[in-house]
């Protein structure tokens, strides 16, 4: 098993979005790969540079609202033909018209559940601890502070070399981030 | 100047919808101040969590009085057998859908301007869905076995009637409420994040911690984000719609004078928007002045949402105006009374009253001097409200008591149970709404960041 290095990673913090856009694209065209960026907004050049691959997300929502709507029509199809036939106002047991509004609920209810459990799973979210909080200042990710954070695991990451990296981008300062 | 050219002008510059000399800084600052430094509470916080509270216990009251006593003591009875608990259920659903409305619909329309509105537009939602959802559950009349509208398998070996539209409405309101509760709570956890970073008590840090669920803003994350955001308001449009559907698929189903048309379901849909911003009106014109968000919530807001009250206004206008003509045209003399009843009959005052609130009230939202007045704003959303509150009432009791048979006519009044539990509501509404602008920030805040020029990405430094 491979040695766990001695620190998380080093982290810069730019106080304008351009900075960290053109220091995180430089990064990656300097071949790092194992980084993160850190903002207060959601953006969009970043999601491009860092994701990379297209989501699983939407997938796995079409499945969800599949499953979920085959449920929705299948507990009305069980219960109203096979478990519990009963003749309402003359209708057929399988009066299919009126189970649709519980199919399209359920299929809406599916979609929005895997949704949410989705984006949290593939986010790995709940996360009760992630070192990145250990440098004092990533408080301000959450304001109007704007962090790039490249990460030991990276095969070209060298404690020296990458500072040496990071700091020719002009950022306000760097630090090391304690596992 | 030639008309083509006249056609290729820049349209005039639209105002801004944010206050000018605001930063990434200012805005997280302003709108979590008003959470965190708790010295700040305004005392009007404490006036209106007050009222609503002392509401809110009248509702306690009622509703032991009523599991003591039975629903004989609401107004109900044959042949009005659906009284205030049906109309002030389909009066807070309709508002819970402005809500939904505003965070989905204006999302997947890129409309920025709902950014500032939509987080206590959704919370007006959820709780609006709670009052609603007290009404069926309380009207079954044995409360205790509402777990029976659910399917389980039980050991009378029975199911719900699944060809009823009251089950449809279990549906489609747990769903509605779940879905809403969802993207509500998807949308505040980089503002919990945000809270958990500036909180300065221990306590304020572990439980907006907690809810923040570790959220650290990784761009990584943020992709995934924006994506389920997107997907969220693309599944939420057509359950809003189809939720005052199937709403009014109780009414419509039945072969009841007055309910019996297929016009009910978008007219429903149209109703339950135009309530539901009047509502949201009717809370931000207060808010903005008395927590100063006048910067967020701009006269451009309000305009915009006058716009959209007076645009769903003449939909639910041209709703009337069909069901009378229907009535006519049908041929049917049930339908025709029944419309002839509503003008002349005992009701006739309420129905009169609904076309003033609804129909004519409205019209002075032509007027851009209008709009910019929030006075006059404020007024005619208090005239909406009640015409709201006023059709669901007309709908339901005119053609329940006087239907088919003159013989087994009858008139419903409200009692004051009925009255003491309608107020109720609103006072359970009220404290849960005063208690969101205490704890949770009532404007999303990483949405009114994303408006600035600073979010926009201008990479200067690589040329």
């Amino acid at each position: 098993m491979r040695q766990r290095p001695p620190i998380y990673g080093l982290m810069a913090e730019f106080s304008d979005l351009g900075e960290l856009v053109h220091a995180t694209r430089t990064a990656h065209e300097s071949g790092y790969r194992h980084m993160d960026a850190y903002t207060p907004v959601p953006v969009e050049e970043l999601g491009e540079l860092l994701a990379g691959h297209r989501s699983h997300l939407p997938l796995l929502v079409l499945l969800g609202g599949i499953l979920g709507g085959i449920a929705g029509f299948a507990l009305c199809y069980w219960t109203s033909v096979i478990d519990f036939p009963i003749n309402v106002g003359g209708r057929p047991f399988n009066s299919w018209p009126s189970f649709i509004p519980i199919t399209f609920e359920c299929t809406v209810l599916g979609a929005a559940l895997v949704t949410v459990l989705g984006l949290l799973a593939l986010n790995g979210l709940p996360m009760p601890y992630h070192p990145v909080f250990n440098v004092p200042r990533f408080a301000l990710s959450s304001r109007d502070r704007f962090f790039l954070c490249i990460e030991a695991e990276d095969p070209l990451f060298d404690r020296e070399e990458t500072r040496r990296f990071l700091e020719r981008l002009v950022p306000r300062q760097v630090s090391e981030v304690d596992h | 100047m030639t008309p083509e050219g006249h056609a290729l002008e820049e349209p005039p510059p639209r105002p801004p919808l944010i206050g000018p000399g605001h930063t990434f800084g200012s805005i997280t600052d302003k709108i979590s101040a008003i959470v965190l430094e708790r010295r700040r509470t305004p005392l009007a916080w404490f006036i209106g969590f007050g009222i609503g509270f002392v509401l809110f216990l009248v509702l306690m009251v009622s509703i032991t009085n009523l599991l003591l006593r039975g629903i004989g003591i609401w107004g109900p009875n044959t042949p009005v057998a659906w009284g205030f608990g049906i109309i002030n259920f389909v009066w807070w659903i309709g508002i819970g859908h402005a809500g939904t409305l505003i965070s989905a619909i204006l999302l997947l329309l890129r409309q920025t301007w709902r950014q500032s509105i939509n987080r206590f537009a959704e919370a007006m939602t959820l709780f609006a869905v709670a009052a609603a959802g007290l009404y069926p559950l309380l009207h079954v009349g044995r409360p205790w076995l509402d777990y029976w509208l659910f399917p389980y398998p039980n050991t009378m070996g029975m199911w719900p009637n699944f060809r009823s539209p009251l089950i449809w409405d279990v549906f489609a309101v747990s769903t509605y409420a779940t879905v809403s509760l969802l993207f509500w709570y998807v949308g505040l956890i980089p503002d919990l994040a945000t809270l958990r970073d500036r909180s300065e008590n221990r306590a304020g840090r572990a439980v907006y911690g907690m809810l923040a669920m570790g959220w650290r803003g990784s761009a990584r994350h943020w992709h995934r984000y924006e994506l389920a955001s997107l997907l969220l308001a693309g599944l939420a449009t057509p359950l809003v719609v189809s939720v005052h559907t199937i709403v009014s698929f109780d009414f419509a189903v039945g072969i009841v004078p007055g309910w019996h048309a297929t016009i009910f379901p978008p007219y429903f849909v149209a109703g339950a928007i135009y309530a539901g911003f009047a509502m949201v009106l009717t809370l931000a014109i207060p808010l903005r002045r008395i927590y100063g968000l006048q910067d967020f919530i701009t006269m451009q807001h309000l305009n915009y949402m006058g716009r959209i009250v007076l645009a769903t206004g003449l939909v639910v206008a041209y709703g009337y105006t069909m069901e009378a003509f229907m009535a006519w045209y049908s041929g049917n003399i049930y339908e025709q009374f029944m419309m002839i009843n509503r003008f002349t009959g005992p009701y006739r005052y309420m129905y009169w009253s609904l076309l003033a609130c609804n129909v004519v009230a409205p019209q002075a939202l032509w007027f851009q001097r209008v709009r910019s007045s929030t006075i006059a704003l404020m007024v005619i959303c208090m005239f909406v409200n009640v015409g709201m509150w006023l059709e669901r009432y007309i709908i339901i009791v005119v053609s329940l008591s006087a239907d088919f048979m003159p013989s087994s006519w009858g008139l419903f009044t409200g009692t004051r149970w009925d009255w003491s539990m309608y107020v109720g509501t609103i006072g359970l509404f009220l404290t849960l709404f005063f208690l969101f602008i205490r704890f949770l920030p009532m404007i999303s805040i990483f949405e009114m960041r994303t408006m600035l020029p600073e979010a926009k990405v201008e990479e200067e430094s690589a040329a």
